[in-house]
């Protein structure tokens, strides 16, 4: 992986993929300006996993959308080598595409000829073991294979840093675990940067090498760990479950504290 | 660590080939018979039924007065006299052209000012409310002062045409980009599609099937608001149009001539939705999986 990351010309002088510094965001809300973010620092390094953690109104999503560029902080900078590639909860293609159509769009608006669009996107179906469904309407797909072209079409951005926004919250638990194999795989192959948002301590993880934990209303980075468990891991791992429940105590921590008062 | 890594990879591909399989709905294609049972005969029963009553009503002398209710037998001497004089085709070509013309403008003037209305925030305050307004005015209002403003020809069907039908296409386009789900957009500009590119690779696309519903009524439309001009406008340089034929069966008291017209404007009607209209609806709604199979 560090060998792959050697190679890209545009990657040897840069040691971040995100760079996230002093970034707050605040809101109109009917009390007034709501403050969501308070002054996040934090940086995923090229080839890194990071997971951010938190309750709901940790402000996590919010965070993501600010890296995508989908939004503006209202105080701070964000740092991204071009523009992320994003995914969402709920698989977002576009169902007058077929799987295959649905990754050659963002083949074509990065603006890959088009004569290489086909090809390009049989071998990222390949990638996520999609072999054969180029054809396929979105509406005949699984949620499972959704999300895997949903991963396809992210991919197929070429972008160095990929934002998940609890990607498979809505699958269940025979996908979900399915597809944190997948994705270790791909990430592993591609040595893409990922910055992975859920509110599931175990997927967090199962998936990261740093897992980062918000606190809510504001989100503030509250804690970090290092997972040194070796990959693959799988949810039920020994070493997974201990530093599950490490974490889940710190989290619940930061919870209890807004019951009282 | 090497073997047992691509031992769980390959494990986890097979899986999940399982698991694709049996998550994948198999289906296949309606076999002729049930489509013949369940959508070709009941409409033909419906019509038989109709039928029967009507020719009963003659019958059995419940209505005895030909210049009211004609027999069945009369209507379709009328059909088969104006299918011989050759004059029955042209009845239909004369109205069915004036229609699809009229709407073909109407397209092309309603898309352009939908988009406006859905994209620029003034025009939607300033033209919005009347745009949505002017669906519940009959187009047949329009009929007097289009005859005042332009006389007794084609330009006065087409201009009550497009007032009957720009309204309907126009409001279908803006509710279709209305309801873009939010996620589709957002989906679109990490993927760099914004302002020309996004209109066209997203919200024209999302926004289709609104977009048709729009269409098919404005057709609807269009079709009501000519045939009321034709009836109320006749003048012999206009041609015979199904509106001109009904207003000439009825100055000739000719109740099965009226029959003959009414038939004719219903089944235009109905077969240009049939054979444009529904099956263009029902193609983009069955490729996003939003028709249920029945």
């Amino acid at each position: 992986m560090a060998t792959a990351l050697a190679q890209a010309d545009d990657v040897v002088a840069v040691e971040y993929a995100a760079r996230i510094e002093h970034v707050s965001k605040s809101f109109a809300g009917p009390a007034g300006r709501q403050l969501v973010l308070d002054d996040i620092t934090l940086d995923v390094a090229p080839g890194e996993f990071v997971t951010l953690l938190g309750a709901s109104g940790c402000g996590k999503s919010t965070l993501l959308n600010l890296v995508a560029g989908l939004d503006e902080p209202s105080a701070g900078t964000i740092s991204t080598h071009g523009r992320p590639a994003l995914m969402f909860q709920e698989h977002a293609l576009f169902p007058w595409l077929t799987a295959g159509k649905n990754i050659e769009l963002a083949l074509r608006l990065r603006g890959v000829p088009k004569n290489e669009r086909r090809g390009r996107a049989e071998e990222l179906l390949e990638l996520v073991r999609l072999k054969g469904s180029y054809g396929k309407r979105v509406h005949e797909l699984s949620g499972g294979m959704r999300q895997r072209v949903a991963m396809a079409r992210a991919l197929a951005q070429d972008s160095q840093l990929l934002l998940m926004d609890e990607p498979f919250a809505a699958l269940d638990a025979i996908t979900r675990d399915l597809l944190h194999d997948e994705l270790t795989r791909i990430w592993e192959e591609t040595g893409l940067s990922v910055l992975f948002v859920t509110h599931n301590v175990r997927e967090a993880v199962r998936l990261a090498q740093r897992v980062v934990l918000l606190s809510s209303r504001p989100g503030r980075v509250a804690r970090e760990w290092r997972v040194d468990i070796p990959q693959p891991r799988r949810i039920e791992d020994a070493p997974v479950a201990e530093l599950s429940l490490e974490i889940t105590d710190v989290l619940r921590g930061e919870i209890r504290r807004h019951g009282q008062h | 660590m090497a073997s047992t890594e691509t031992k769980t990879a390959a494990d986890a591909g097979s899986v999940e080939a399982g698991l694709d399989a049996l998550e994948t709905a198999v289906t296949g294609r309606t076999p002729l018979r049930q489509t013949f049972t369940g959508k070709i005969l009941p409409p033909l029963v419906a019509t038989a039924v109709v039928l029967v009553a009507w020719q009963a009503l003659i019958s059995f002398k419940i209505v005895d007065d030909p210049t009211k209710l004609p027999s069945p037998a009369d209507v379709g001497n009328e059909f088969k006299n104006a299918w011989l004089q050759g004059t029955l085709l042209d009845y239909i070509w004369t109205s069915v052209s004036r229609g699809l013309l009229g709407f073909l403008f109407a397209l092309a003037i309603g898309t352009p000012l939908g988009l406006l209305v859905a994209r620029v925030k003034f025009v939607r305050a300033a033209i919005g409310p009347v745009l949505s307004g002017l669906q519940s005015l009959p187009s047949v209002a329009w009929v007097p002062p289009a005859v005042i403003w332009l006389g007794l020809n084609n330009s006065m069907m087409y201009a009550v045409i497009l007032l009957g039908a720009v309204p309907s296409i126009a409001n279908g386009l803006v509710s279709g980009i209305d309801q873009v789900p939010p996620l589709f957009l957002r989906a679109g500009r990490t993927m760099g599609a914004t302002g020309v590119k996004g209109a066209w690779h997203i919200v024209l696309p999302a926004a289709l099937p609104g977009y048709l519903a729009g269409l098919k009524q404005g057709w609807a439309f269009s079709w009501r608001s000519l045939m009321a001009a034709e009836i109320i406008a006749s003048s012999p340089d206009l041609g015979v149009g199904l509106g001109a034929l009904l207003e000439n069966g009825r100055n000739a008291s000719s109740m099965s001539m009226v029959f003959e017209a009414i038939f004719l404007i219903l089944f235009v009607g109905i077969a240009i939705d049939l054979l444009i209209f529904s099956p263009l609806e029902r193609w983009v709604l069955r490729s996003r999986g939003l028709l249920v199979k029945s």
